[in-house]
This record gives C-alpha cells, structure tokens and sequence, in this order.
C-alpha cells in the first residue's frame, strides 16, 4: 500500500468507528483527539481492525504513533508497504 | 370506625360484584372523599374503585406510574401500541439468523438515533439501544422536568431473560473467520456482556448517577423490575425509578435452536397466527424483542409536581416453584396470584382483567389456565385475555409490556381479545376469556399481570386505577 492509501484505509476505519463524525475536514498534522470525540476504546479499535483487516500487528508501546493521521500513515508505511490494497 | 362508615364501604364492596349506579356511587364517593384522576373520562363508569390495601398506606409509600415508554413488534409508543392491539394487529414476522435460518420473530422497528448516537448503537448492545429508548420515551412522556431532575436520586431497574448470549455468539462468529484466533476477540466485548449493560447504557445516556443494574428474572423479569423500583423507592433509595424490562433475544441464534431442541418454537405458515395461545393448534413460542419502561414515583411526589397519574402498583409477589427447570408447577403459581391479591386487599373478584403470561407452549398455557382456576373459579367478573398472541414473547420484557398494553383500558375500557383462537382448547377455557374480539364497555379498575419464567420463577402485579 502506498502511503495515501494507508490514508484512505484509516479514514474507512475512522468512518466505522466513529459514524457521527464529520472527516472531510480531518486535519492530518493535528492529534485526532483534538479533532475528533475518540477515547481509548477507539484507539484499540483501530488497531483491531488493523488486525482483522491486514493482520498487522501493533505492540502497546506503539500505540503513541496513532496520535495523528499523519503520524500514523508514517508509523504504518512499512508494515503495509507490502499489502496489496484489494 | 363508625357503623355508618362500615355500612357505606359495605356497599362500596357490594357494588363492585353486582354492578353499580352512577349516581349512588357518586354519592358515596363524596361521603367518602374520594376523587378522579381529571384526566382520566370516566363519564361512562362508577367514579370510585373497590378499596384496595395500598390506598390505607401513607402517600410516600404508595406508588404509582407517570410514565411509559416502550417498543414493542407492533408499536414504538404506549398509544400506537394500544391502537395495534384494539385494531388486532400482529408485529409477528418472517425471520431469518445465522446458523438457524428461517423462521418468525417479533421485530421491532424503533428509531434508533432518536436518543442515541450512531456510535453510541454501535459500542453498545440492542438491548442497551432498546432500554435507552425506552428509558428516554417513559422520561418525556411522565412531563417531568428532566433538567432540572437530581439524577443522583433516580435509579434504574431493567429486568432481562438473559443477557450476552448475543454478542459472545456475534464475537465467536467474527474470530470463526481469523481461525479462532483470540487476538481478533473484541475489547468491547465485556462491557457489552455485563449483566448491568442495559441499565448501564440508559445510565450512559441519560446522565443518570443514582443505582442502576437488571434483575435476571427470566421470564418474570419484567414485573421483577417494576417491583423492584417500587421497593426501592419505599426505602428511599431514590426519588424516582425507571423500571421494567428489555429483550434483544432475537438477536441470539441460540434462544431459537434451543426452543427448537425443546420442541417449543412456533411454527405458522402465517406469521400473524403462529403466537396462539390457549388455541388447540398452538405448537410453541415465537420469539419477540423490545422493551417498556414505566416512570415510577411516590404519589407524594407525583401530586407535589401535579403528575398525571396512569395506574398505581396495589399489590404484587415473586415465589418460587422449586419443582423443575422448565415445567411450570400452577399450585405455586396459583398461590404467586393469592399473595399479589393478599398484599392488595382484594378479593379474585374485584380483578377486572387477568392479563395472562401464556406463551403458546402446550403445557405452559394450560397449567396457567388451572393456576387461574384455582384462584378465580367461576368468578364472573375478570376477564382474562393474552398479548403474547400479538407481539410473540418479549422475554424480559414481555412482562411490563403486556402490563402496558392493558393499562390503557383504565381509561378506553376496552379488554383486547386473545387472537388466533380458533378453536379453544378445552383445558384452558376458564371463565372471562375474551377471545378474538375486543370486549367494550367494561369497568376496569384493577389490572393483574401475571409473569412467569424458567427454574419456577413467579411474578404478578396488580395495577389499580387512579
């Protein structure tokens, strides 16, 4: 995946996990708890469906780089660099 | 007390076994100082109520209902509810789930996101959503001023039948798909499998801090909450209590296979008359989901904010059968229905409607049908009828729902019918079955609902007029 499509699978995953939410307007630089009403229940959502959905893996001590969506997309690029967006 | 006031009660008692005149009622209500609910159009009936053991207790220790919100498979608020049942409409319909596959449900259609937010419904359960709607439903519709209520004061008491079969069969159906590897087990799921979620999420929603938790009562489970709330408004515990009870168990393959397994699952080519009970054809139960809350208050409380009042709780009792797993045992159910009448003061005559927990099942329904006859005989004034027969059985909350259902004709004096009798099986004709066709024109001041449940649990309340 390149990095703009570990973008758009974030942002499915965010559209799942939080319905209510406006993310068109989604500030990739600014922390998403800033943005957005997510609490840490969301967060391990997000690493479950990174799991179910791409068998990726992420430790507890690297939950801090899910801090933003561009953090994120950098933290991410390597493990999926190799997953072919279906 | 004075002999002229023992004879004018006299009378009173008389009066309600052999029918009554307006007039002379009147009079003696004024004796009396009795009054009417102004809300309630009674111009066709007596204007006092056979005296009932509840109306001698202090107005801080009576208890009464300002407020009802529900869902059921035919309607999603009490009035539509009651226009259903009085126009003979079904919620029962086709149904299909995971691993079981076809069969009938009684599915509720309410408007999710009106109280909740999409992830709210989400994160939670759908008897979390059904008890939030509920909850918010009764709230608005008892007039309180909400906020400004001392939520620290009010408690919360949700009776179920079961709680996360539905969502540990939803989490194991989702790790069947990642070779169950546990890993991919949800987070959410033991919030969402606490025996307190339903109550939990109202609590949740609604910003309510005082005690909140569900009574697991099985089948009786929706009279236990509302006994419950009473109970513990008469200690004080709060202020006011929403109490009743939720389903979602159309949700859980497993209550359908094991009600197949017990050869206890209805079956109809016509989903509207598959739930027949009392019927001779009847062959089992038909699952339904949905809720009723009631808002329950202190009549000290409900007259200090001028709340109208829809029925006061006059009596109850939960007792135990201590004979099987399943089989119902109708001595100890008979003798559920003599303490509920016991505690209200009331004679098997003075009940006006006899709302039945019949589910369908063959042996369920016609040991209720002695239970009955023990305790009313050949009484000529109750009448007797089922709304199981029209939603199916909503499980925790079958009781208060078809409490609900009945209530309303405190003020339309309608008995709804029993539907899909089409030929009365004998062991379960008593007297004052009202059966396909609505009965008109009867007074009714006291409403007993009887509520019954899985391992010989007991419940029955009876609601009187206000």
């Amino acid at each position: 995946m390149t990095p703009a499509e570990i973008r758009d699978e974030i942002l499915d995953i965010l559209e799942d996990i939080s319905p209510d939410e406006e993310l068109d307007s989604l500030d990739d630089e600014k922390a998403f708890r800033d943005q957005l009403e997510l609490d840490s229940m969301d967060f391990l959502d997000i690493v479950m469906e990174l799991r179910k959905r791409h068998r990726v893996q992420i430790p507890e001590e690297d939950y801090g780089n899910l801090a933003s969506m561009h953090s994120t997309v950098t933290y991410l690029e390597p493990k999926m660099k190799d997953i072919v967006k279906s | 007390m004075p002999s002229q006031a023992l004879s004018i009660l006299s009378s009173i008692v008389s009066l309600f076994v052999t029918g009554c005149d307006a007039v002379e009622v009147l009079a003696v209500s004024l004796l009396l100082g009795k009054y009417c609910s102004p809300s309630v159009p009674l111009t066709n009936f007596c204007l006092v109520i056979a005296p009932n053991r509840a109306s001698e207790l202090p107005d801080d220790q009576r208890i009464v209902i300002t407020g009802v919100g529900l869902t059921a498979p035919n309607g999603n608020d009490w009035s539509s509810f009651r226009e259903a049942l009085l126009e003979k409409r079904s919620g029962v319909q086709p149904y299909e789930i995971r691993y079981f596959g076809k069969t009938l449900a009684g599915i509720c259609d309410f408007d999710t996101n009106r109280y909740q937010k999409k992830k709210e419904v989400r994160r939670g359960t759908r008897a979390g959503s059904v008890g939030v709607y509920a909850a918010n439903e009764a709230i608005q519709h008892s007039g309180i001023d909400w906020e400004n209520t001392d939520r620290s004061r009010v408690g919360i008491y949700v009776g179920v039948t079961e709680h996360g079969n539905v969502e540990t069969e939803n989490e194991i159906y989702v790790i069947k798909g990642f070779d169950y590897d546990t890993s991919c087990w949800s987070h959410h799921h033991n919030p969402r499998t606490v025996a307190n979620n339903p109550a939990g999420e109202i609590a949740l929603n609604m910003g309510i801090t005082g005690p909140h938790y569900t009574i697991g009562a099985a089948c009786a489970a929706g009279n236990a909450g509302i006994i419950q709330g009473a109970q513990m408004l008469r200690l004080n515990e709060c202020d006011l209590a929403i109490a009743g009870g939720t389903s979602e168990s159309i949700h859980t393959f497993g209550i359908f296979a094991s009600f197949n397994s017990q050869n206890a699952l209805a079956t109809h080519d016509d989903p509207a008359q598959a739930s027949r009970p009392f019927d001779a054809d009847r062959n089992g139960i038909v699952v339904a989901e949905g809720g009723c809350l009631y808002v329950l208050e202190r009549l000290s409380d409900a007259k200090a904010r001028d709340a109208e009042i829809h029925g006061e709780l006059v009596g109850y009792a939960m007792n135990t059968d201590a004979t099987d797993f399943v089989l119902p045992n109708p001595e100890r159910q008979a003798e559920c229905v003599h303490m509920a009448l016991k505690k209200a003061g009331l004679e098997a005559n003075q009940i006006d409607l006899v709302s039945t927990h019949a589910t369908g099942t063959s042996s369920g329904d016609s040991q209720e049908c002695k239970a009955l006859r023990t305790v009313f005989g050949e009484c000529t004034n109750p009448r007797i009828n089922n709304t199981k027969s029209y939603i199916g059985h909503a499980m925790g909350a079958a009781g208060s729902l078809e409490l609900a259902g009945n209530l309303l004709s405190f003020r339309d004096g309608v008995v709804h019918p029993t539907i899909n009798v089409d030929e009365l099986d004998p062991d379960c004709a008593i007297p004052g079955l009202v059966l396909n066709e609505p009965e008109e024109g009867k007074k009714i001041d006291y409403v007993l609902n009887n509520s019954f449940g899985m391992l010989g649990i007991n419940s029955v309340v009876i609601i009187g007029r206000v």
